[in-house]
């Protein structure tokens, strides 16, 4: 073979495996994502989705215990159940807008890996008396303690 | 009365850019003298008046003038005086002011240093960066004017994103944009190089410590970011392929494989076309960076024309792009190289494979992160890749990268002897292949770690290979041991800066290997008293306590550690409560260490102090992956150095 036709192949040869590694990338780490009532119309198990919503205020069960985490996202027309292992992260809450990562359960309920909350970037008036929260934290936690 | 003399030093910093660069550019086409004097003068123009619209800005924060929207949005009374200062670059008008800065920096040392130097290449080069600048003044004046005011005056202000408190915040942002604005100095040379026909070597010269300065505060930007990530954000990760981190990681591809070809250009007059293209795409991917970044697009699709800055920053992108193309073009038949490839087996091809990983590496994160565009416009679907994607195509590629630092810097140019290959390879093979070996007998049993940390000695084989050689070489000309290394390393500091930064990047990996195979983590709940175990480690939770900052509220953890082996230790891992925030900030609480870092998170407590959520991460080697940055600090530093080799 001469000096041309190896640099041809070796050249070839990286880019079919360049193309390759892309191809089964993508299928294997695909992440759909998909509001309440697409994964209502049609849950696929297996897949890997990544669905947004809106915590429905009231939903959220949290068990310290044992890290169980249940709530339902909605978006006005449909309402599915997500249930996670694990604290909720910082900026997750009822009424809030959230993305979980996971795949469609068997028993008809969101199984989430990972769940992400928007932070939001909107400006708030601050010490405008409005977060009660806030206060309330502050006067139960500089009680001394026992 | 100071916002609108900030906004009046803008508009004339944009003036003089612009005449700025259009005078060097007749200068440069014309030949006179006297316009060139007064590009220059204008350029200092800009240096200064930029200068002092950081110093502005500066003033307007540190005096809390809510008056100014971006001074009202990012800092407010409890902001404490060292974070009112990294305020103004917080967000994205003051960062531009910083970026812009960085680059009237620059082109005044080029003024300095290349005015005699690069005499056929400088007007052009005055041109280009001036001309950059213009468009970053355009930026900063209309599409997000830092010194844009507010009615009514709020009575204090939003705040600084509290993650954005950190020291980090200092350097981080400072560091990255030396490194994105530095590789506007050879993207300015390859179009002076276009432009005036002179495509040889002269230009790869003039540049090559340029393009290390800029690589190497690049790299510096990426793991001050990555140190911040890990110690601020509490997830116990320091890289998540975020679009961000990826917008930096794309220009220090191209800018590593940048670094290497213009060697083969320099030594065997190939790849004209290949470095000119190199540096074109880098300067391009560090203005894609900040579109994708700050336009909004890649966090929603939607968001696309909400500001003008995406618009802007796309349009000087086709611009760039475009006009560099056309230049190519024109000089398409100067751009033939003259030497040829002789052999497979040649440091020509090992430095050509190291490039063409390098761009693919670069394509697959670019492909990766603007993926979800491209599957909303051609199917119709949202889809993402996640770091699954990004891991498992770079992996393959960065191991063959890390096998190439081997073979590269010591196989022959041209065509490589079977002799040149066994003395050169077959030792450092046979001890990597050892180090493997005991690697297994020490119980590694991860294929992937033990790969990669064989193939990290095997690189640091051949690297002291060629030292003792050297050395050797050295010692039989009568110099003591110590002497010679030192000769060596001056005498040749290019190639052996070069070594360093590869034993730098070697320690990296190692730090990156050792943190993705071996740490551990879990999540529990703890009553007070109560233990959790991991790793060795106990951790025992004592109570809760709150405390009033200045601009913020914080609920802090107690947390008795012993691992049986030192004195039990107190961590306090906290969760901050700052009333703008609707939602609280983790405090992290960690333990570094060379072998292991232990990394606690409060998570969810009750208020009563009676019970607490945490999470304990084992992390392990990571400490090394903070040590290479300073090893590729020493490397860099040496490598810039002006040569020194034969007759010094």
């Amino acid at each position: 073979m001469n000096k041309h036709a190896k640099f041809l192949v070796g050249g070839a040869v990286i880019a079919v495996a360049l193309a390759y590694m892309i191809y089964a990338g993508v299928t294997q780490s695909a992440v759909y994502f998909v509001t309440p009532s697409e994964i209502q119309a049609a849950p696929i198990r297996g897949k890997s989705y990544r669905l947004g919503g809106l915590v429905t205020p009231g939903s959220l069960r949290w068990e310290p215990r044992t890290l169980d985490l249940a709530f339902t996202l909605t978006d006005g027309k449909a309402s599915i159940p997500v249930r996670h292992k694990g604290t909720p992260p910082d900026l997750f809450g009822e009424g809030r807008g959230a993305v979980v990562e996971g795949t469609w359960s068997a028993d008809g309920h969101f199984k989430a890996t990972l769940i992400l909350a928007k932070h939001s970037e909107e400006y708030k008036a601050p010490h405008d008396g409005g977060d009660a929260g806030y206060r309330d934290l502050i006067k139960s936690l500089q009680k001394p303690r026992s | 009365m100071i916002p609108e003399l900030g906004q009046a030093v803008l508009i004339v910093a944009l003036g003089l850019a612009l005449y700025g660069s259009a005078a060097a550019g007749i200068a440069g086409a014309r030949g006179r003298a006297m316009l060139l004097q007064s590009a220059q003068h204008a350029a200092v123009g800009v240096f200064a008046l930029l200068g002092a619209a950081l110093a502005l800005l500066t003033y307007a924060f540190l005096t809390f003038d809510f008056s100014v929207r971006y001074v009202a949005s990012n800092t407010n009374l409890g902001t404490p005086f060292y974070y009112r200062i990294t305020a103004v670059w917080g967000a994205l008008e003051g960062s531009i002011i910083l970026w812009g800065s960085m680059l009237a920096l620059y082109t005044v040392i080029v003024i300095l240093t290349q005015r005699e130097r690069a005499r056929q290449f400088y007007p052009w080069v005055l041109a280009v960066m001036l001309g950059v600048l213009a468009f970053f003044l355009l930026v900063m004046t209309v599409a997000a004017p830092p010194f844009q005011r507010q009615s009514p005056v709020p009575a204090d202000g939003r705040g600084l994103n509290p993650l954005l408190e950190d020291t980090g915040m200092i350097t981080h942002p400072v560091a990255l944009y030396l490194g994105f604005t530095g590789f506007t100095v050879p993207f300015a040379f390859a179009i002076a190089a276009l432009v005036t026909g002179r495509v040889g070597e002269a230009w790869i010269t003039l540049t090559r410590r340029w393009t290390i300065i800029a690589w190497y505060f690049l790299s510096l930007g990426l793991l001050i970011g990555g140190w911040w990530s890990y110690h601020v954000l509490g997830w116990g990760g320091y890289w998540a392929w975020d679009p961000v981190e990826n917008a930096a990681f794309m220009p220090w591809l191209t800018g590593t494989a940048l670094l290497h070809s213009v060697m083969i250009q320099e030594r065997r007059r190939m790849l004209k076309l290949w470095n000119l293209a190199l540096v074109i795409l880098t300067f391009s991917l560090t203005l894609f960076g900040t579109f994708l970044t700050r336009s909004g697009v890649i966090a929603s699709v939607h968001a696309f024309t909400q500001g003008a800055i995406g618009a802007f920053f796309l349009g000087f992108l086709a611009l760039v792009v475009l006009g560099s193309l056309a230049l190519l073009a024109w000089r398409w038949e100067a751009l033939r190289g003259v030497g040829q490839l002789d052999s497979v087996v040649s440091r020509e091809s090992a430095f050509l494979l190291n490039n063409v990983l390098l761009v693919a590496a670069a394509f697959t994160v670019f492909f990766g992160t603007v993926f979800p565009l491209l599957s909303e416009a051609v199917r119709g679907v949202k889809v993402s890749v996640g770091a699954p994607f990004f891991n498992q195509v770079n992996v393959p590629l960065f191991l063959s990268l890390i096998f190439l630092m081997g073979v590269g810097p010591l196989i022959a140019w041209r065509r490589a002897s079977t002799e040149n290959l066994r003395r050169n390879f077959v030792g450092p093979i046979l001890v990597g292949v050892a180090a493997a070996a005991l690697f297994f007998a020490l119980g590694v049993r991860s294929a992937l770690a033990t790969l990669s940390l064989a193939l990290a000695v095997f690189v640091t084989a051949t690297i002291a290979l060629d030292l003792v050689r050297a050395t050797r070489a050295r010692l039989r000309s009568g110099e003591s041991a110590p002497r010679a290394m030192v000769e060596l390393l001056v005498r040749h500091n290019r190639r052996y800066g070069g070594f360093i930064v590869h034993l730098g990047i070697l320690v990296i990996a190692l730090g990156v290997t050792g943190s993705q195979a071996w740490s551990v983590q879990t999540e529990t709940t703890l009553r007070q008293g109560e233990v959790a175990q991991l790793a060795g480690y106990r951790i025992r939770f004592d109570g809760l306590a709150g405390s009033q900052e200045s601009n913020h509220f914080r609920v802090v953890g107690h947390f008795t550690v012993t691992n049986g082996r030192a004195t039990p230790a107190v961590m306090r891992p906290a969760k901050k409560f700052y009333p703008q925030e609707s939602s609280p900030i983790a405090g992290v609480d960690y333990h570094l260490g060379l072998r292991e870092d232990l990394y606690v998170v409060l998570g969810d407590f009750a208020r009563d102090g009676s019970q607490a959520t945490i999470k304990v991460q084992v992390n392990r080697l990571v400490s090394w992956i903070w040590i290479g940055g300073l090893v590729l600090t020493l490397g860099a530093a040496l490598a810039i150095l002006p040569e020194r080799r034969r007759f010094a």
